[in-house]
């Protein structure tokens, strides 16, 4: 059993959560903002002086990075992204980890920093949750590895499945809401960037109670100081079950 | 005796009473509801995900399949359930009207499911799937440079009227009922056109001027749709 004392986060999701002016709400095709000095994003387009949407979600203007936060959609995988999977098969080099994205992945077993022998499913079995980072996006497929603190195999705890968009306000700026969520509930959490969520507690009500704070925060996605309302929300709850 | 009145009291460049509606299916990527009046289509969008049969995934871009199909219910007379000729039809038609605004170069060798489904139909089936399905496409965060709006646009004897409905079509008198189904994205370009029966180029070309206002105030209201999701 590894330790996931440090939280495995994303430091370039983390920015998506600093405080700017209030986001609106993009369609496709709809001009955000008109101008040279800005530069086209993700989701974005330059169309002569202008940049255009090309998803639907909230543009941020952050400097002069134009860009469009999807509100929703399937997970797009990205170098560096820590994710949580499943693994689905095992070849004479590798496993095969479904990703819950369009891009099949695979975990080179030359990933092992020890000396290997023997069959691979005696370090990850087919079913096994292993939590990895994207090492790569190639043309064809995406390559994993686990040779990161706080990353490989996960045992016991319960897997939720949340709308991978979410995932930014689930950790919070810096971590602040994840880190907030551990702390109330004593459980080890590691949130994968495609929005499979692995929570490990002592007891299974502690597990579920950081199920349901998660949840709460997909839920709300949109208020703004979010952080607060949790706190809030977790000693409203806490009544209950004393 | 000349086409002078429309039957369900509308005047002539008016659309019947439309609504539209997201996130109604859970479980897929993005869906959505469009109403022309009594004309009810839902469109259901999975997708980008893996393409099998892998021999026809494509690893340039990806691949948009639309079907489309009427539930038996939703005619007068009971539809024989299933795919049909004029499904497959206007399933492809769809396909191409949507493929040209889907930036499908973002998503090599995958594929985007794209499911209309018509509840009740009275005319005008496949431009309210082709709305449906815009908004369905949208909110399953699928890129995508622009938006389709579509409309059915006639000619009934020698007027030129907006938003058929069936009995329209099935008008006989004079030169009789002619369908143009369109579809434009905001920009004005011309996806989809289609025309069942008769009608002189000039008409067409005034009927084109017609249907792209129609499809104005239809990309308002997918428009207004689509904002509106932070609002609950």
């Amino acid at each position: 059993m590894i330790t996931k004392e440090e939280e495995v986060v994303d430091k370039e999701m983390e920015e998506e959560n600093h405080e700017e002016k209030k986001r609106e709400i993009t369609i496709p095709g709809e001009k955000i903002v008109s101008g040279r000095d800005y530069l086209p994003g993700e989701g974005t387009r330059r169309e002569g002086e202008d940049i255009i949407a090309n998803k639907f979600g909230l543009a941020d203007i952050s400097g002069r990075l134009v860009k469009v936060i999807p509100l929703s959609g399937i997970y797009m995988p990205r170098g560096g992204n820590v994710v949580v999977g499943i693994v689905t098969d095992t070849t004479f080099n590798g496993w095969l980890v479904d990703i819950k994205s369009p891009y099949s992945a695979f975990l080179p077993s030359s990933d092992f920093s020890r000396y290997m022998k023997g069959d691979l499913t005696e370090y990850y079995d087919i079913g096994d949750m292993i939590a990895c980072k994207v090492f790569s996006v190639k043309h064809r497929g995406v390559d994993l590895t686990i040779k990161s603190r706080g990353l490989g195999k996960l045992e016991k705890g319960i897997i939720i499945y949340i709308n991978s968009n979410k995932v930014p306000r689930v950790i919070g700026r810096e971590g602040s809401m994840i880190k907030l969520i551990k702390d109330e509930t004593n459980c080890e959490i590691v949130v994968g960037q495609n929005g499979v969520v692995w929570i490990s507690g002592n007891k299974v009500e502690d597990e579920l109670k950081a199920k349901e704070a998660i949840m709460f925060v997909v839920n709300k996605s949109f208020i703004e100081g979010l952080t607060e309302k949790v706190k809030e929300w977790f000693d409203k709850n806490k009544g209950g079950e004393k | 005796m000349s086409y002078t009145k429309r039957v369900d009291g509308r005047k002539f460049d008016e659309t019947r009473e439309m609504e539209a509606k997201i996130g109604i299916i859970k479980n897929a990527d993005g869906s959505a509801m469009f109403r022309f009046g009594d004309t009810i289509a839902i469109a259901a969008v999975y997708g980008p995900k893996p393409m099998h049969p892998q021999h026809l995934q494509n690893p340039r871009k990806g691949v948009l399949r639309c079907n489309y199909d009427m539930l038996s219910f939703s005619v007068p007379e009971r539809k024989r359930p299933g795919p049909n000729r004029r499904g497959q039809e206007i399933g492809k038609v769809s396909e191409w009207a949507l493929s040209s605004i889907v930036d499908l170069d973002a998503y090599p060798n995958t594929v985007v499911d794209v499911h209309i489904m018509v509840l009740q139909a009275n005319a005008s089936t496949r431009c309210a799937g082709i709305n449906a399905a815009v908004l369905a496409l949208a909110s399953a965060g699928v890129s995508m440079k622009e938006l389709v709006s579509s409309v059915s646009i006639g000619k009934i004897d020698d007027k030129i009227v907006v938003d058929l409905i069936k009995d329209e079509e099935d008008y006989e008198d004079g030169e009789g009922a002619t369908d143009i189904p369109m579809a434009f994205t905001k920009s004005g370009k011309i996806c989809l056109l289609q025309l069942d029966g008769k009608i002189r180029p000039e008409e067409l070309k005034e009927a084109i001027k017609i249907g792209k206002k129609a499809c104005k105030e239809i990309y308002e209201l997918q428009k207004k749709v689509l904002k509106s999701v932070g609002d609950k």
